[in-house]
């Protein structure tokens, strides 16, 4: 895929904006990644939120859980179509693993960021 | 009470309901009243997604919702029952007189809207339609979580 993906990080409140500012500084990259808060808006509102957020090219839609109206309004988005793929719990790892791979095809890159993101989490006990 | 709440949300299933309610309300069971999710198994795949194992979800049309309600009340299992839009609540409320009382947990910004308070956009003709609901004996109040004190219908529409 010729064109860079764009990863459109879509929270509750400013967790993607935090997100997002978080992935620059450690990065210094600043166009890999656009933030949508859900914050007062219906799920249509929020779709357009995310359609204007995500433009014309291919893209990942991160979401931060699994279930709720970020997830329902992304998925409705990338439904049917494979220049979108969503990937649910987004977190700092699977962010900073997509930046750096945004060659690939959505779905890989996807999956990539996935799989990155679960190796992150850990319960580290006594 | 086996039905704990009756709530208007456009967002549908989501961290206040489940979480917000769910928790305190030890919920055990979610009732999502709309016509085209209960046509759409996609949707309601989607929907299940963000619900814990123990908690039940069934998704109604109106029709099978007001057929079923004195079940899901009777049943011991604590209920959310949970509406999209004002036309299916005005709906169940219109046809089930039991329902005596309606949470509007979150009616959001849309073209035509103003903002009645921070989570509730309304049109005129929709606070119209929720004071309609109110003088047919129904208590409104808007309150996103439990947490939160209710806000009494005068105060939003």
């Amino acid at each position: 895929m010729s064109e860079p993906l764009l990863g459109v990080v879509v929270s509750h409140a400013g967790v993607a904006q935090s997100l997002v500012a978080a992935v620059g500084a450690i990065t210094g990259l600043g166009d890999a990644l656009v933030a949508v808060s859900n914050e007062g808006c219906d799920p249509d509102a929020l779709r357009e939120r995310i359609a204007a957020a995500a433009g014309a090219g291919p893209a990942v839609l991160f979401v931060d859980l699994l279930g709720g109206s970020c997830l329902t309004s992304a998925v409705r988005l990338a439904q049917g179509r494979t220049d979108r793929a969503v990937v649910t719990g987004v977190n700092l790892a699977m962010l900073l693993e997509f930046v750096f791979h945004r060659d690939l095809d959505p779905a890989a890159a996807a999956r990539r960021a996935a799989e990155a993101g679960g190796r992150a989490i850990q319960a580290r006990v006594a | 009470m086996s039905i704990a709440l009756y709530r208007v949300d456009d967002r549908l299933i989501h961290g206040q309901v489940v979480v917000g309610w769910g928790q305190p309300l030890n919920c055990e069971r979610i009732v999502l009243v709309d016509d085209e999710v209960r046509a759409s198994d996609w949707e309601q795949d989607l929907y299940r997604m963000g619900v814990p194992p123990h908690m039940e979800v069934v998704f109604v049309s109106v029709d099978e919702a007001v057929a079923r309600l004195p079940g899901w009340e009777a049943d011991p299992r604590t209920a959310i029952v949970l509406m999209g839009d004002l036309d299916t609540a005005a709906a169940l409320c219109d046809r089930c007189p039991q329902v005596r009382r309606l949470n509007v947990g979150g009616i959001h910004h849309r073209a035509g809207r103003t903002e009645r308070i921070r989570y509730v956009y309304l049109t005129d003709l929709e606070a119209a339609r929720l004071r309609d609901i109110a003088a047919g004996g129904v208590t409104i109040t808007a309150q996103d979580v439990p947490t939160a004190a209710p806000v009494p219908l005068e105060r939003f529409a």
